[in-house]
């Protein structure tokens, strides 16, 4: 494990910028490198008056939530600063008779969503790591089985209020679903594993609770049977909520259908679906075991004890090459558990923990195949050490020049998680 | 200034001239004439002669886009019908610095499309091959020239349709719905085109091509492709787009339904969303707009309505059903004197024909009028129609509100006679003050129709100096040199500096204050 030092001059820099700093702890380490320091702003001018004193004294700034997925993606190259946002968890305002809520980036999933609910009203994404900040999810473009109705974070971000290296507080978007003046900085800023600034409020389109859910579960028994349901429900009037595949690295899996809406709606979609899906498949009003849970154990187990991290991917592909990418998976080299959205066309994979680190590179050097032939990608999440150190955890990058570009622009002196993205961005 | 759409009467002397405020952001022609030579003797080289246009009255044909009170003739008209031809022009404009501007079927309301005098026009118009209808992935590749209506025409025999639907679908394009973002009647529902744009093949600024996205969702890396979407041209040109298709509805119900007033309508929107039904459109036309488009169209609205809401309710069946039945009930709980449910799809295209032709029929009671495009919270719908009103009222301007009420985004027609001395200035100055109510109310000043060159002046009113800064980080990153449809969206460009590569503070010509913006 590394440490950075932070210098005399620095920590009295930070020290006045921010009321609550600290030296870091074994748990502060962003996937094993140690930082020199822990900021705990509570608010956005104070985000950007510790950004100004990082800014002035060159530090290397890593933006944390509850750091539940802070080992995703690369190691960072470097990591002086910590600027942890868990102070920063209020919601600032729910308009539910327009169907939006803005939330401070520090407020996990799991409040804003009893919160909401108490209007019958939702964000309408997973929480697929349990303790997940919004702030956390718009990094790493987190998503679930929700996707399939109603997009990702991508879909339902109205605004957001970001600081940027500099330490310029800048907004884009608004309070309004329908909005198209200026850039979209939202979606530059969702997925961006806090390499461009940091996130600290956003604004979001809210959907309605369905009155009612069922979930239909058909058992599987290999990727051909996995791809012929598939395409057989998203031809359909089933009008999917989700559809999720669920297969293991071996024996049979399974597909699940969820239906939401009025009752009287849920009630037909789901005869037609049991229709649709043959005599095996089973209706019920709770989700299956797994649902909306990503296919390796979470949060990863990482630890001083050791690294028994397992091997995540998200996978993405055209539809119709599902089958493919199910075979593959069952024909690596590697044991591979399978879980996701396949009427979609992005899942999760996990190679066990424990696995030899040449099978995995060998495992993923063959998924990535098959998703990019199908018009996709493959990005390893997360992975041990010695994993990481073997494979490309991005993969082939189109259009990585002008990326680098924006990278250049907004975070000139490449202060922000150092190495964490595409291309050692 | 603001947009300004009339009947052919205001075709007058005054007609072809560019405001003052938008000659500096269209170029003076003569202005880059050996760069502009170049530039042609490139484009004749890779371009067929038909696809290169230099004389003065066809360049002229191209000199405005659906906006057409701003007016420029552009230095150059080039009509590529490959994404070669195209990166080779933009290149060539790269190479000379010389300003470019793209346009599809020029059918944008916020003069996006409008020319450079100093420039190159690049029309897409003969880019329109769908390459591929994908049905087992729910995708279309088309290339920019495409009309959106053709997506859904191919689309339409495997079961599938593009959603994105702006009331101009039978004519605009897929590229021109790329850069504005285009909404519709139904992307209450359904989302704008961002949500539907999965992959583009770009023509950056640079003139290179670069892939952005695909058929499958969530590329590594950043999401450049949301980020263009929308960016209205200034940084660079879609040659393919990679979209969904959305399989068609089991069933679609619409009614219409007459009420005293606007208020009371709102009212009946608010209890139809608090009821959790996402309707696919919720359109309202108040005692105004309903005037006119009884004069143009004879849609035999009911009598005496302050106001109507046309509802659609799209999905399965069974669905549809009971949540239709709920939409009339709480309308009818809301004081509606008349409610008519189309029955087949010719009552519903009567039904959808008075609220389509909305904008043309103003024309029948007014001889010129200006579309405002402003987003509001939908619960301050009642406040800000009142306020809209009020300032109707004590300026002798009549507005008639033609609007998304599921979405808040309204489209005030506000009416004039350009003939009567002060009154265009009057028009744009109540159309102003509405803007300033969008705005003060949280909105927005687009909600589709785009910034373009007829809203710059208003972004500053809506963004901070640090916002709009923050935003021409991304201008700086794809466009260096500030080529692409400059003058557009941003009221004062920054100045990039040494680009590509690592730079910190100032450019010293910006500190010198010799800051040239080309």
């Amino acid at each position: 494990m590394t440490t950075a030092t932070v210098d005399e001059a620095a920590r009295r820099a930070l020290g006045a910028a921010c009321d609550r700093v600290s030296e870091p702890t074994a748990d502060d380490h962003v996937d094993g490198v140690r930082p020199g320091l822990v900021a705990f702003p509570a608010s956005t001018p104070e985000v950007a008056e510790v950004m100004r004193a990082a800014a002035a004294h060159g530090l290397a700034v890593v933006a944390r939530g509850r750091g539940t997925k802070l080992s995703w993606g690369r190691a960072p190259t470097r990591v002086d600063l910590v600027v942890d946002l868990a102070a920063m968890d209020r919601i600032l305002d729910h308009a539910a008779g327009d169907l939006i809520a803005e939330a401070q980036a520090g407020t996990p999933l799991s409040r804003l969503r009893s919160t909401l609910a108490g209007a019958g009203q939702r964000l309408a994404v997973d929480e697929t790591v349990p303790g997940t900040t919004v702030g956390g999810a718009l990094a790493t473009g987190a998503s679930g089985p929700t996707r399939l109705a109603h997009g990702t974070l991508r879909d339902l971000l109205i605004g957001v209020t970001v600081v940027r290296a500099d330490g310029v507080v800048a907004r884009a978007g608004g309070r309004v679903v329908k909005n198209v003046a200026g850039y979209d900085l939202g979606k530059l800023m969702i997925g961006s594993f806090g390499t461009l600034a940091v996130v600290t409020e956003a604004v979001f389109r809210l959907h309605p609770v369905p009155a009612e859910r069922r979930f239909v579960t058909v058992p599987v028994a290999d990727p051909v049977d996995a791809g012929r349901l598939t395409q057989e429900v998203v031809h359909s009037q089933v009008v999917p909520g989700a559809l999720e595949v669920d297969l293991p690295a071996t024996g049979p899996g399974t597909l699940t259908v969820l239906l939401g809406g009025i009752p009287e709606g849920v009630r037909g979609r789901t005869r037609a679906t049991l229709d649709l899906l043959g005599d095996t498949a089973t209706a019920a009003e709770e989700p299956p075991v797994g649902w909306a849970e990503y296919p390796w154990p979470t949060p990863s187990p990482t630890t001083a004890a050791g690294d028994d991290r397992a091997t995540a991917l998200k996978l993405g592909f055209a539809l119709s090459g599902l089958v493919d990418v199910l075979r593959t998976a069952r024909s690596a080299p590697a044991p591979v558990h399978v879980r996701g959205s396949s009427g979609t066309g992005v899942v999760y994979a996990a190679v066990p923990a424990g696995t030899d680190p040449a099978a995995v590179a060998e495992t993923v050097g063959h998924l990535r195949g098959v998703c990019v032939r199908h018009g996709g990608s493959a990005v390893v999440l997360d992975a041990p050490a010695a994993v990481k150190a073997v494979v490309d955890s991005w993969g082939p990058v189109p259009a990585l020049a002008l990326m680098r570009r924006v990278k250049d622009q907004f975070d000139p002196d490449h202060r922000l998680a150092p190495g964490r993205f595409v291309g050692g961005i | 200034m603001s947009g300004t759409h009339g009947t052919p009467r205001t075709a007058g002397p005054s007609a072809g001239d560019v405001t003052p405020e938008a000659t500096a952001a269209t170029g003076e022609s003569g202005e880059r004439q050996p760069a502009l030579d170049a530039v042609t003797r490139r484009a004749r080289e890779v371009i067929p002669e038909a696809g290169v246009i230099t004389d003065h009255a066809r360049l002229r044909t191209y000199e405005c886009d659906g906006l057409a009170h701003y007016k420029v003739t552009p230095g150059l008209v080039v009509i590529p019908e490959t994404t070669e031809q195209l990166a080779a022009v933009v290149r060539a404009c790269a190479e000379h610095a010389l300003p470019f501007v793209a346009r599809g079927s020029g059918t944008g309301l916020s003069g996006g499309a409008l020319p450079r005098a100093d420039g190159v026009l690049v029309v897409t118009s003969r880019m329109r091959t769908i390459r591929e209808v994908r049905r087992d992935d729910q995708r279309a590749v088309v290339e920019p020239g495409v009309i959106n209506l053709d997506v859904t025409r191919a689309a339409a025999p495997h079961g599938y349709y593009y959603a994105p639907d702006p009331s101009s679908q039978q004519v605009c394009s897929i590229g021109g719905n790329l850069a504005e973002n285009s909404g519709g009647a139904h992307c209450l529902k359904y989302g704008f085109t961002t949500n539907h744009v999965l992959g583009a093949e770009l023509v950056t600024p640079d003139g290179d091509v670069v892939e952005l996205g695909g058929l499958a969702p969530d590329s590594p890396g950043y999401d450049l492709l949301g980020t263009v979407v929308g960016s209205e041209g200034t940084l660079g040109v879609a040659t393919a787009v990679t979209v969904r298709l959305v399989r068609s509805p089991e069933e679609v119900r619409t009614l219409l339904a007459g009420f005293a007033s606007t208020d009371h309508a709102g009212a009946a929107t608010s209890a139809i969303i608090a009821a959790g039904i996402v309707p696919a459109a919720i359109e309202m036309m108040d005692a105004l707009a309903i005037e006119a488009a009884e004069e143009a169209v004879h849609c035999n609205y009911p009598a005496g309505a302050g106001a109507v809401l046309v509802i659609e309710l799209d999905g399965a069946a069974v669905e549809v059903e009971h949540e239709f039945a709920e939409v009339e009930r709480l309308c009818r709980e809301h004081d509606a004197f008349e409610i008519r449910v189309a029955t087949d799809p010719a009552e519903r295209a009567l039904i959808w024909k008075g609220r389509k032709s909305a904008f043309a029929a103003v024309g029948r009671i007014s001889p010129d009028y200006i579309v405002q495009d402003g987003v509001i919270p939908r619960t301050a719908l009642p406040e800000v129609l009142r306020a809209i009103a009020e300032l109707s009222e004590s300026s002798g301007v009549r507005v008639a509100n033609v609007f998304h009420a599921g979405d808040g985004n309204l489209h005030p027609l506000v009416l004039f006679d350009d003939a009567v001395e002060g009154a265009g200035k009057a028009a744009e100055s109540v159309s102003g003050a509405i803007l300033d109510l969008c705005i003060g109310h949280g909105g927005s000043i687009t909600g589709e129709h785009g910034v373009g060159i007829d809203k710059t002046s208003y972004m500053p009113r809506m963004f901070s100096d640090e916002d709009l800064d923050t935003m021409q980080l991304v201008r700086c990153a794809f466009d260096p040199q500030g080529i692409a449809n400059p003058g557009k969206v941003f009221p004062t460009p920054r100045l990039c500096g040494e680009v590509p590569g690592r730079h910190r503070g100032a450019h010293p010509l910006q500190e010198a204050g010799l800051a040239e913006v080309f």
